[in-house]
């Protein structure tokens, strides 16, 4: 009888120790969901042109991203705005040294359903709107209905680049919609003829419409000449200068014939 | 020989009691570590301040951590899926208990309880794109993403708990108990209302509870479709931000051991007072209510 539970017990502890291999090469990337279909396209291909590379990709959200930076459970952090000064002070208490490396941009546009005539709006206008003080398309010359301003959750990059660059510090009004994503807004828009949102770049469809601001498109041509003022660098951190597979991985990320040329297929903006 | 027997039954019960050991355990210490991790909000801003304060900006400088708008979202939600669900639930209850032929009664329970298998995410998804554009052109309301439309899918999902428990409730009642009412020459109609409601109430209140509590604790279907506006809701079309959505949306992104998380957690607190009274209670009404004797569900 006892002979039994012992040797049951064996075998369970070496089923238990067996079950996680350790793969050589392999990369764990954490973090923003809007770096996530970059990282995404990137690590298809290098996983192709290393068969003996492991990539374990998991979108999360920056803070998330950084949380495991921090922690040491990941080795590239994808994250859509630059690191907090908490979360600097955070890594340094653990030992680690984030290094940040600008692996795109990302271009926010404002949107609204294809059947509203508006197409071209100020930042100033904008601003109105998502503060509460115009509520109506009427006051912008569109036809008379409530102006239905979708916004992102208050922790998302692209809300905070929105609050940056459009709201000036000042709080988007309360009655504003959630949406916990990219494609929820898109969604919504494309929903609600009185909408008004603004997106990712790379999340731009048929089923909605992109405002210009003071008459500039918002593309890649106007982000990278700095013309178009929603605009924002995205990052990939790493645990201290990378070395390894990371290094492989993050030169593979920057590199204009590879990384960059997929960046743009993923529909942001490369660098080069 | 009887030696062994014995032992044997000692170490099954010693098994079975780390078993129900385990799961109150992880109950205990998720409880444990929601309250180490929302508690420290508190030295930030005051438990009134945070409970009644009007303003949910956790992000801006500075920040403001009131989640009033956010309770009375959920309680706005829960209320009103519970006056589209209760008579749902529980008259489908007594119908497939009572009135319905037992053949319709094999068919109707099981899809009911299907009902009850369909993923949260769907439910939002088809709330999201067919029933808010719907909304939108039938009431000419400026969102179809309200907390109609969220109470609306709300009440999907809590009708099959409420049907099934409610059923299992007045189905149970004895049938000495009906065989009397009938005898005496009340009508079927005077039985179910006279007698087998009231045997069964316990039961059915139970079940609303419960369902109720599944409302308030569901969060992709708010998250999706109830809009997201952290303003104390006016009207039943006004879009509104339940405390679920909030935690959902926000937490992957609030930097981790800062206020903001720190908030999203005392908000979990919150939440988890709520559906621990709701839990209370109707433990207390299924104990307080309990027919005795025959009736003993």
């Amino acid at each position: 009888m006892k002979k039994k539970i012992y040797l049951m017990m064996t075998l369970a502890l070496i089923f238990l120790f067996s079950a996680g291999p350790a793969f050589s090469g392999s990369i764990v990337i954490k973090g923003s969901t809007t770096v996530l279909p970059i990282a995404q396209k990137i690590s298809e291909a290098y996983m192709k042109d290393h068969p003996d590379a492991r990539i374990s990709l998991s979108g999360s959200g920056s803070g998330d991203g950084m949380k495991a930076i921090i922690d040491g459970t990941t080795d590239v952090a994808n994250s859509s705005r630059f690191i907090k000064d908490e979360e600097v002070k955070l890594a340094l208490g653990k030992g680690t040294y984030p290094v940040p490396f600008r692996v795109a941009l990302d271009c926010i546009l404002p949107i609204v359903h294809p059947g509203n005539s508006i197409d071209n709006l100020t930042i100033d206008q904008l601003k109105a709107i998502y503060k509460g003080e115009i509520k109506n398309w009427k006051e912008l010359g569109g036809p008379d209905r409530k102006v239905v301003m979708i916004s992102r959750d208050t922790s998302s990059g692209t809300y905070e680049v929105w609050e940056e660059k459009v709201m000036k510090k000042e709080r988007v009004h309360p009655g504003a919609l959630l949406q916990a994503s990219n494609g929820a807004v898109v969604q919504a828009v494309a929903k609600n003829k009185n909408a008004i949102g603004y997106i990712g770049i790379g999340y731009m469809d048929h089923s909605i419409k992109a405002i210009k601001i003071n008459g500039i498109e918002g593309s890649e041509e106007t982000t990278l000449n700095g013309t178009f003022p929603i605009s924002r660098p995205l990052f990939m951190f790493t645990r201290g200068w990378p070395t390894g597979d990371t290094l492989n991985f993050i030169n593979f990320v920057l590199s204009p014939q590879k990384g960059q040329k997929l960046v743009k297929s993923a529909g942001f903006v490369p660098l080069y | 020989m009887s030696n062994i027997r014995q032992n044997r039954d000692r170490w099954i019960r010693r098994f079975f009691y780390c078993v129900a050991l385990a799961s109150i355990t992880t109950l205990f210490l998720i409880a444990v570590f929601l309250f180490m991790e929302g508690l420290p909000i508190f030295s930030k801003v005051s438990l009134k301040g945070f409970i009644f304060g009007k303003y949910w900006y956790p992000t801006s400088e500075p920040p403001d951590f009131g989640i009033f708008p956010l309770i009375m979202g959920s309680v706005g939600v829960t209320i009103v899926s519970a006056i589209m669900a209760v008579p749902l639930g529980v008259m489908t209850a007594v119908y497939l208990a009572e009135i319905a032929s037992p053949g319709l009664r094999e068919v109707v329970k099981p899809v009911v309880e299907l009902l009850a298998a369909l993923p949260s995410v769907v439910i939002g998804f088809f709330g999201m794109v067919v029933v808010a554009p719907f909304l939108q052109e039938v009431f000419d309301v400026a969102t179809g993403l309200n907390l109609f439309n969220a109470s609306l899918m709300l009440a999907f999902m809590s009708v099959p708990t409420i049907c099934s428990l409610s059923e299992d409730a007045v189905y149970s009642v004895p049938i000495s108990l009906k065989e009397a009412s009938l005898a005496l020459g009340a009508t079927q109609w005077e039985t179910i209302i006279r007698v087998i409601l009231p045997a069964s109430i316990s039961g059915i209140s139970t079940a609303v509870i419960l369902g109720m509590s599944r409302a308030i604790g569901e969060t992709m279907v708010v998250l999706m479709v109830a809009g997201g506006a952290a303003m104390v809701p006016l009207s039943i079309f006004d879009p509104v931000r339940p405390m679920p959505a909030s935690i959902a949306a926000e937490m992957a992104e609030a930097p981790f051991r800062g206020s903001h998380y720190h908030a999203l957690f005392a908000t979990g607190i919150v939440l988890f007072t709520f559906t621990f009274l709701f839990n209370l209670f109707a433990d207390y009404i299924s104990h307080k209510y309990r027919q005795v004797g025959e009736a003993t569900l």
